[in-house]
């Protein structure tokens, strides 16, 4: 077979004539890590919020928060990407869809928002099953002390809750940097965006993605070192969760 | 803000966009899921096995696939596959593969790491006890192993790979990126052609929203059935 190895490619110039390919890649790497990690804080807020509802004595909010699991969990992300960034523009006021179309960083804002929505829905699923998990003395206690219902979850519920669901929330949490991928469909050029053009443009299809792959597996370290230490200063001694109880 | 929607194209376009691309998802579906839970199974087999380098590699495989986003291994394999391929029948240039035949290699190989996690633990979720029996009746590793433990960690681990599969079923649109007319590609195809952006995209989240609603319903039906 004549596969002609070059792996001296990443020293080269890329076609933009000033950066060399390893610092096209290295580019990409920027924006992925910068669209998982806005999308990271955002699929927190809206899921522990969207959890939270699943749990509450009120019929209608425990129903939208299902509502809101089951729409963002049933569509592939790629269909979601092409809804945030195609559809919505067409669906809104004329004014507002072409002050969203002509965003300067179109791409990144919808990916940030897509991943953001579509993690959400899973991160909801986990909170809500960490606060199930809880007996259900907590809660009647909390109450029992003169806690209002905010204060139940914000003092007693969510810190609980939240540490047990740590090692799930650490796969969803590599899961939207692999996912930030997708993004590269609405034009974002994120690292796998990056590798496939440097394959085009320099022929050197096995280089570019064997970066790409190599980069990948070392952030997923990094996330997953970095999860780890969080986790042990978490933990609580004596609450059980993550103490290795089961 | 409907107004200028046209439900037409859809009217137009729908028998195209099930009999092609529909079609041509499930299919790669269905083969992808066979083929990755046998594939699963044996690496599953390999990781729990007391040899070690077979361990390593089992677990090396997984734990590299699994740190990969599915995007960048499809295009990993478009252009290995060609390669494997001629290196498989020693033809001296890389060999061209279809769309199809590519896409099917990829997601067995990419989904088996996932469905081999899941079969771990449904060997895992038949007490020690069982083999133990097996090999007081004389069964060799391959006869507990086929006639014992693997039958058992099949039904309790159903309802878990029905879901990868529900997983994989969505991630088949990701062929996308390669142009190739599935679900999504032909939709896009069509949405391109008219103009309709709008209203094929929302046909086709309607359309998986209903399908992967339904199946995660029966799912969970089964679930109950199962962990009776």
């Amino acid at each position: 077979m004549h596969y002609h190895w070059n792996w001296h490619i990443f020293w080269q110039m890329s076609p933009d004539g000033t950066h060399t390919y390893l610092e096209t890649l290295l580019a990409g790497l920027g924006w992925t890590i910068a669209t998982a990690l806005s999308a990271w804080v955002m699929a927190l807020i809206l899921g522990i919020a969207v959890g939270v509802a699943r749990t509450l004595p009120q019929r209608a909010l425990r129903a939208l928060g299902n509502a809101w699991v089951e729409l963002f969990r049933n569509i592939p992300l790629l269909v979601q990407m092409f809804l945030w960034f195609f559809v919505l523009p067409e669906l809104l006021p004329t004014p507002l869809g072409d002050w969203l179309k002509a965003l300067p960083e179109a791409p990144f804002v919808t990916a940030v928002v897509c991943l953001g929505c579509f993690t959400s829905a899973r991160v909801a699923v986990q909170v809500a099953a960490g606060i199930e998990a809880l007996s259900g003395g907590q809660r009647l206690a909390a109450v029992a002390l003169g806690l209002r219902l905010g204060q139940v979850y914000r003092l007693v519920l969510l810190p609980l809750g939240l540490r047990i669901i740590l090692p799930p929330l650490t796969s969803e949490f590599l899961n939207i940097i692999k996912n930030s991928s997708v993004a590269l469909t609405i034009g974002l050029v994120e690292l796998t965006a990056s590798a496939r053009a440097m394959q085009e443009f320099s022929f050197q299809v096995f280089e570019a993605f064997s970066a790409a792959t190599l980069i990948y597996v070392a952030v997923n370290l990094l996330a997953l070192s970095l999860m780890r230490a969080l986790e042990r200063r978490a933990a609580l001694p004596g609450a059980g969760a993550g103490a290795g109880a089961a | 803000m409907f107004a200028g929607f046209d439900v037409d194209v859809i009217a137009r376009s729908w028998p195209y966009l099930l009999r092609v691309g529909m079609v041509f998802t499930l299919q790669l579906t269905a083969l992808a899921m066979l083929g990755g839970v046998v594939l699963g199974t044996v690496l599953a087999l390999m990781r729990t096995s007391r040899i070690r380098p077979l361990a390593l590699a089992a677990g090396a495989y997984v734990n590299l696939v699994r740190s990969v986003p599915l995007v960048l291994v499809i295009f990993w394999f478009y252009f290995l596959v060609p390669y494997i391929a001629a290196w498989a029948i020693g033809a001296d240039e890389p060999v061209r593969v279809g769309a199809f035949w590519s896409a099917l290699v990829t997601f067995t190989l990419f989904e088996a790491a996932y469905y081999c996690e899941i079969m771990r633990s449904g060997i895992a979720s038949v007490p020690r006890a069982q083999a133990w029996a097996a090999q007081a009746l004389g069964m060799d590793y391959r006869q507990t192993m086929r006639h014992v433990v693997l039958p058992q960690a099949f039904r309790n681990m159903i309802p878990l790979l029905l879901t990868q599969t529900i997983v994989l079923f969505q991630d088949v649109s990701l062929v996308y990126v390669l142009s190739i007319p599935d679900f999504v590609g032909a939709a896009s195809k069509v949405a391109q052609r008219d103009g309709r952006l709008a209203e094929m995209y929302l046909f086709v989240a309607v359309v998986y929203f209903v399908l992967c609603y339904a199946l995660s319903r029966l799912v969970e039906r089964l679930q109950h059935r199962v962990y009776r």
